[in-house]
């Protein structure tokens, strides 16, 4: 069975999933990053594979994807470090990135590695999803990789529900129109959002992303959606000196603050 | 017949064969829904047409006379014609596209434009529409071209455009195209976003294109009345993105009598590492949006480019021109930086027009081919070199002592 699947049976409530650039700070740093989010409460892992101009992302992702290419990091990388980390932790664990380097790989062999490294989910956001079912959709489904799709509050209630029939695992809704980490606590128009959506009965679990940094605003997600999705405040935080990196801190403040 | 004609079209989903799409993260799918199925109902809006037709005649200046080249075809044996599209209000082809899209954008009830320029020229054009139709503006540059290509940075803030320096990655044209999209993104509801070449998720190419083929619908009119046929024999426009070449070739594309040719930047040469010629070194890949021949590592990443010619560097292309090469409609010759200095410097001399440096490529074809007398060649001559005095500045001694 896919972890994403059996971990949402087990928990389909308060997810935490953490997004972080690998080889940000450093390729050796993907592996303790991991362990210590999985010893501090993280439920999924979604790294991140730098791509020189990632359209989607805000300035915190994107310099620490800037600095991870700098450091080397490659897609072979990650499969490497990721197929030894798979041995020390069963959470889910999900890549995101842009589609360029995945063909320049090959996308079936990229979905093959994928599944012997034991990554259950694939977030490509410059994917159509015309072309996903037309040419990958069996590809990702004999692979066992669970294709996760995203919403905005501009995507039409129809199109959420044939997107919803294409993804597996969870549907990544970003709070807002914006890239990563642009914006500053939730108004009223996200949480009518956040209703419209609970409204739609979506077979898929929700996660939501972008704008999410500190306590309040993660309970504010908790209430609406089977969890939260945080990169770029994590990312902020990261501490490339200190022997955790800065993690445990950061987790505590998120999860226990009150 | 009919399927063939098709054959350099874009089909309905934006692809030119095998490139083009529109590969975009869902933020942007809202507002490039809006466009996939509303600009061609737009564009043929009679009200559309005459607006358009008549600010490019009025404002713009169109049409662009098509001046045969005494000197330079005596010199290369077979009729040379220039189409002066550096002689359009602010010295480039590019107001073509820019005048279109903002007529689009009102019609689309969008208040604000934005846009990303590399040499300057497309944000002057884009700056200039919003001033006359009186539109916030914001231009996104890399912070080493608006160092590069100071008097456009300062033409664009006399017009009272915003200039944003672009200061991710390699800090030029690819950059400044990567933070214009993430406005976008960020302004869903109230933005236009004016790409200024055939590239970019479709319709941008197309819509781009049907703006820019003006200019050959002019050539034919033109060649018709000079010569008494309105096919030349040759096409020659430069390609970067591949706007004014797209503009160029468009009534010619299914007419296999005209032999069309781009010329792409080679920078130090194809074999250097310091090249713009996408065609020849790229491989099939993504870029802003778009499936497309496109410079890259082994390992999917973006390389950057390099040419002299500021509005040349650019590390994918547009994808009809993809196709053309794919499918050899077109012939792609790359030109060396060194051979386009040759070309804008003998242009200067022998027929008193200074070329901005993207056309001075089009222009290095001459000399490359063998020519017949009777040959019909139209070269586009794209944009005006003021812009690139710096450039010519330093390599003039080379040039007076021959």
């Amino acid at each position: 069975m896919n972890r994403l699947e059996a971990h949402f049976t087990n928990k389909p409530k308060r997810n935490l999933a953490i997004y972080f650039s690998a080889g940000y700070p450093s390729i050796e740093s993907i592996e303790p990053i991991i362990l210590t989010l999985e010893q501090n409460g993280a439920d999924i892992i979604e790294i991140g594979m730098a791509f020189s101009d990632p359209l989607a992302d805000g300035p915190v992702i994107q310099n620490s994807g800037t600095l991870a290419l700098a450091n080397g990091i490659t897609t072979v990388k990650i499969f490497n470090e990721l197929s030894t980390i798979r041995q020390k932790t069963d959470l889910p664990l999900v890549l995101m990135g842009y589609l360029n380097p995945v063909l320049q790989f090959g996308f079936e062999e990229f979905l093959k590695q994928a599944s012997l490294t034991g990554i259950d989910g694939l977030i490509l956001p410059d994917l159509p999803l015309e072309i996903f079912e037309r040419d990958y959709k069996t590809l990702y489904e004999f692979y066992n990789i669970f294709p996760i799709f995203l919403i905005t509050p501009q995507t039409p209630d129809d199109r959420i529900h044939h997107i919803d029939k294409l993804s597996k695992g969870f549907i990544y809704a970003v709070s807002s129109s914006s890239t990563t980490g642009s914006s500053e606590g939730f108004s009223l128009s996200h949480i009518r959002y956040f209703e419209r959506l609970q409204s739609l009965n979506l077979s898929n679990p929700l996660m939501i992303g972008f704008g999410i940094s500190n306590q309040k605003t993660l309970e504010t997600v908790f209430d609406n959606a089977s969890g939260a999705i945080i990169g770029s405040a994590f990312i902020k935080n990261l501490q490339p000196s200190a022997k955790d990196y800065g993690i445990t801190q950061f987790m505590n403040q998120l999860l226990n603050e009150q | 017949m009919i399927s063939e004609n098709k054959l350099f079209e874009v089909s309905e989903d934006g692809f030119y064969g095998e490139f083009g799409g529109a590969f975009i993260p869902e933020m942007l799918y809202a507002n490039v829904k809006q466009l996939q199925t509303q600009y061609l109902d737009i564009l043929s809006l009679t009200s559309f047409k005459n607006a358009y037709d008549n600010l490019l005649r009025d404002y713009v200046g169109r049409p662009t006379p098509l001046y045969e080249a005494l000197n330079l075809s005596k010199k290369y044996g077979a009729r040379v014609f220039l189409k002066r599209e550096d002689l359009n209000h602010t010295g480039a082809h590019k107001i073509n596209n820019t005048v279109g899209q903002v007529l689009l954008a009102k019609h689309l009830g969008k208040k604000r434009i934005i846009a990303e320029t590399g040499a300057g020229q497309h944000g002057v054009a884009t700056a200039t529409v919003c001033a006359l139709m009186q539109l916030e503006c914001v231009v996104y540059m890399g912070a080493v071209d608006i160092i590069r290509q100071a008097p456009n940075v300062a033409r664009m803030k006399m017009l009272g455009a915003k200039v944003v320096p672009a200061v991710s990655g390699s800090r030029t044209l690819k950059d400044a195209t990567n933070e214009a999209i993430r406005d976008w993104i960020n302004h869903p509801e109230d933005t236009h976003y004016i790409i200024g070449s055939v590239v970019g998720p479709h319709p941008y190419p197309d819509l781009v294109a049907r703006l820019q083929a003006v200019i050959s619908e002019e050539i034919m009119q033109q060649l018709k009345t000079q010569t008494g046929s309105a096919d030349p024999d040759y096409v020659i426009a430069c390609v970067g993105g591949g706007s004014n070449a797209a503009g160029a070739f468009y009534h010619f594309l299914h007419n296999e009598k005209v032999q069309l040719i781009g010329a792409e930047a080679a920078g130090e040469g194809i074999e250097s590492g310091k090249t713009a010629a996408s065609l020849v070194v790229g491989k099939r890949g993504v870029i802003h949006g778009c499936m497309t021949s496109l410079m890259q590592t082994a390992d999917g990443q973006i390389v950057e480019p390099h040419s002299i010619s500021a509005g040349l560097d650019y590390p994918g292309i547009g994808p009809l021109h993809a196709h053309l090469f794919q499918t050899g409609r077109a012939l792609y010759n790359s030109i060396t930086d060194q051979e386009a200095l040759d070309a804008a410097f003998e242009l200067a001399k022998m027929e008193g027009i200074i070329p901005a440096l993207e056309s001075a490529h089009a222009l290095a074809v001459l000399p490359k081919r063998h020519w017949k007398k009777e040959d019909v060649i139209v070269v586009n001559l794209s944009g005006r070199g003021d812009k690139d005095l710096d450039t010519y500045m330093k390599n003039l001694p080379s040039y007076e002592q021959a």
